[in-house]
């Protein structure tokens, strides 16, 4: 039996001011999380911090006792793209969190222990274990993949590989190459005038019954519903879930975070409900569609 | 610049060969591919009679094994790729890393593509791929603007293939959830984007509605035609407005940026709807054909003709093109 699962808070998917970012990190840094995940992973125009900046952050989270990750850019595109990529994939002092297969071909060649991010595609023992035999230190399963698959993928799991779970926040759902938030103010992407820093969680998109559905959040799209699995720690304690991912939100991560905490340690913790902008789902987890509620 | 046209059935695939395709790209009955649509694709005898009509015009196939297995399915894609190496096609287009992994393994002489689902964008991923299993070609997704698409062929190890006409798919394939987040199925599980099963259209006091699962893509008016309701073709409300706010319905033309992607050296343009008809297969195929020829007589003094154009809008998602990602302020 493993030990009790870690906590991790995800990259920030959205786009803060600079004093916002900073603001939000100090908190982080007093926070029960054991991990955190830094970095830009949307759009390389959002520049409230620069690489430096981030390099700083995970040196002072670090100081704090964080395991620290960088994240990387999720859809890559243009040469100063693959520039910064480089940079983040060659540090000699973070692991590095690859969202796309060539940060995962760079981090091979550097000969370091990596993590993959959500959108790396990793839907079988297969693929693990090709994968693993590269480095591979801890994986997250795709956000589409159910409990059932995750028990499937735990019991063949390669030596030595953890698993984290994407637990909480709206979930990343797709990515273009068209900025959404430009085209919904009318604006081309490449004079954009930084419309995401309005959305501090995404902008929402609704049916024509005024019911919500997505939130625009640059070029990636994010559900409206947020994905949480407070409910289901045990059921993850019993698959053997190394790491528990809360994505973070312009307000109350740090309740958030609490509560999972509570529920880690098998503490009564009350409805997260009224900490998310518009409900909650668990679908995905369920084996359903992912805007579901099955349970909780 | 070879011409890599879809087909569905053995009728689309005949429509293909003899209206000028140089390779055509196929796919097996069931969830390995990312057109499972009902009614559609080939079992084993018709794909070898496929392969034989078209091996006697010189023409290739692919077979595409293109959707990602979990493990509850693992053994049906690993028959798939048995099948297609018995069946001797000239390339197998995959996406996961696990079925290119046991194909390259299982079957050393297999020729590997990168299918578009892989969702590889830049050429350090085209690298990865290359190393590890030794694909020969990659597919890209729709999400390069054409000075992009360039920087990636200057640096690939291996040969490229693009989009060059039908329905656009305006996210990184592979990489979209939109589909499973509203039915529990996506492209990459069970091969199909919105799948016609959760389809419904039905008459109201506003208009014809189209829904998704129980999400309304879209309300029609009286003189508007009923799309498909693909997530990302649906009006929806942003702010004050209804509108597309993802992507009008419409298909993706390059016919005029010929020129330019040859120069690119683009290896292959591929035409998207396997789903789509056997008349569809041949009209589109043979417009290609003829202008991807007269580019390669004269690329200087070729335009795409109005009469191409014509013919091909007449077949496209809302009777309209676009350049889409490859032209920059589409972006």
């Amino acid at each position: 039996m493993s030990s009790n699962p870690r906590l991790s808070l995800g990259p920030n998917l959205f786009y803060w001011s600079r004093d916002d970012i900073f603001d939000f990190y100090a908190e982080v840094a007093e926070m029960p999380v054991d991990i955190v995940y830094l970095g830009e992973t949307v759009c390389s125009k959002r520049r409230s911090l620069r690489t430096e900046d981030w390099f700083d952050l995970a040196d002072r989270l670090s100081s704090a006792g964080k395991e620290v990750v960088l994240s990387t850019l999720s859809l890559l595109e243009a040469e100063s793209e693959m520039l910064t990529l480089r940079r983040l994939c060659e540090n000699d002092r973070f692991m590095v969190e690859a969202n796309d297969m060539g940060a995962v071909q760079l981090l091979i060649k550097q000969g370091v222990p990596f993590v993959t991010g959500p959108t790396v595609n990793i839907y079988n023992p297969a693929t693990l274990q090709v994968l693993a035999n590269k480095g591979l230190k801890r994986w997250v399963l795709p956000i589409e993949l159910s409990k059932e698959t995750l028990a499937e993928m735990q019991a063949e799991r390669p030596e030595g590989v953890e698993t984290e779970i994407f637990a909480f926040g709206r979930m990343p759902l797709t990515l273009s190459a068209r900025c959404f938030t430009a085209r919904s103010h009318n604006l081309p992407k490449d004079d954009c005038q930084y419309k995401c820093l309005d959305y501090p969680d995404g902008r929402l998109l609704s049916t024509q019954e005024k019911k919500p559905f997505l939130a625009l959040n640059g070029i990636q799209t994010v559900s409206s519903l947020t994905c949480n699995l407070l409910p289901e720690t045990a059921e993850m304690k019993r698959l053997d879930v190394d790491v528990l991912r809360i994505s973070p939100q312009s307000q109350h991560t740090g309740r958030i975070v609490e509560a999972f905490h509570q529920a880690l340690q098998d503490e009564p913790t009350s409805s997260l409900d009224r900490y998310v902008p518009l409900g909650t789902c668990d679908g995905y987890w369920h084996g359903g569609a992912g805007m579901e509620k099955l349970k909780g | 610049m070879e011409l890599v046209c879809p087909a569905g059935n053995l009728p689309s695939l005949k429509a293909a060969v003899d209206n000028g395709a140089d390779a055509v790209y196929i796919g097996l009955r069931d969830d390995t591919n990312a057109r499972h649509f009902p009614g559609l694709n080939f079992n084993e005898k018709r794909a070898t009679d496929g392969i034989v009509y078209a091996r006697r015009k010189g023409v290739r196939v692919f077979l595409a094994i293109n959707t990602y297995p979990r493990p509850d399915g693992w053994e049906r894609w690993q028959a798939a790729v048995d099948t297609a190496a018995r069946l001797g096609v000239d390339a197998l287009i995959c996406a996961d890393i696990g079925v290119l992994d046991y194909a390259s393994n299982r079957w050393p002489d297999l020729n590997l593509h990168l299918s578009v689902q892989a969702s590889s964008t830049n050429y350090e991923a085209l690298r990865f791929y290359q190393e590890n299993f030794g694909i020969k070609r990659a597919v890209l997704p729709r999400v390069l603007s054409l000075s992009q698409v360039k920087n990636v062929v200057e640096n690939s190890p291996v040969g490229i293939e693009i989009f060059g006409f039908g329905s656009l798919c305006v996210m990184v394939e592979g990489r979209c959830i939109l589909s499973s987040y509203v039915t529990g199925e996506s492209p990459n599980t069970c091969g199909a984007c919105s799948p016609a099963k959760f389809v419904t259209y039905k008459e109201t006091p506003q208009g014809m509605e189209s829904r998704l699962g129980d999400v309304l893509t879209d309300r029609y008016g009286k003189n508007e035609r009923a799309g498909y309701p693909t997530i990302c073709k649906g009006r929806f409300e942003v702010g004050e407005n209804t509108f597309y706010a993802i992507e009008e319905p419409t298909s993706l033309n390059t016919l005029e940026l010929l020129p330019e992607l040859q120069t690119a050296g683009i290896e292959a343009i591929k035409i998207e709807g396997r789903q789509r008809s056997p008349a569809y297969v041949a009209q589109v195929t043979r417009v290609w054909r003829q202008a991807i020829d007269a580019c390669k007589q004269n690329p200087d003094r070729f335009s795409a003709r109005a009469e191409w154009n014509r013919e091909l809008d007449k077949v496209s998602e809302g009777a309209t093109t676009t350049l889409g990602p490859y032209y920059r302020p589409w972006q």
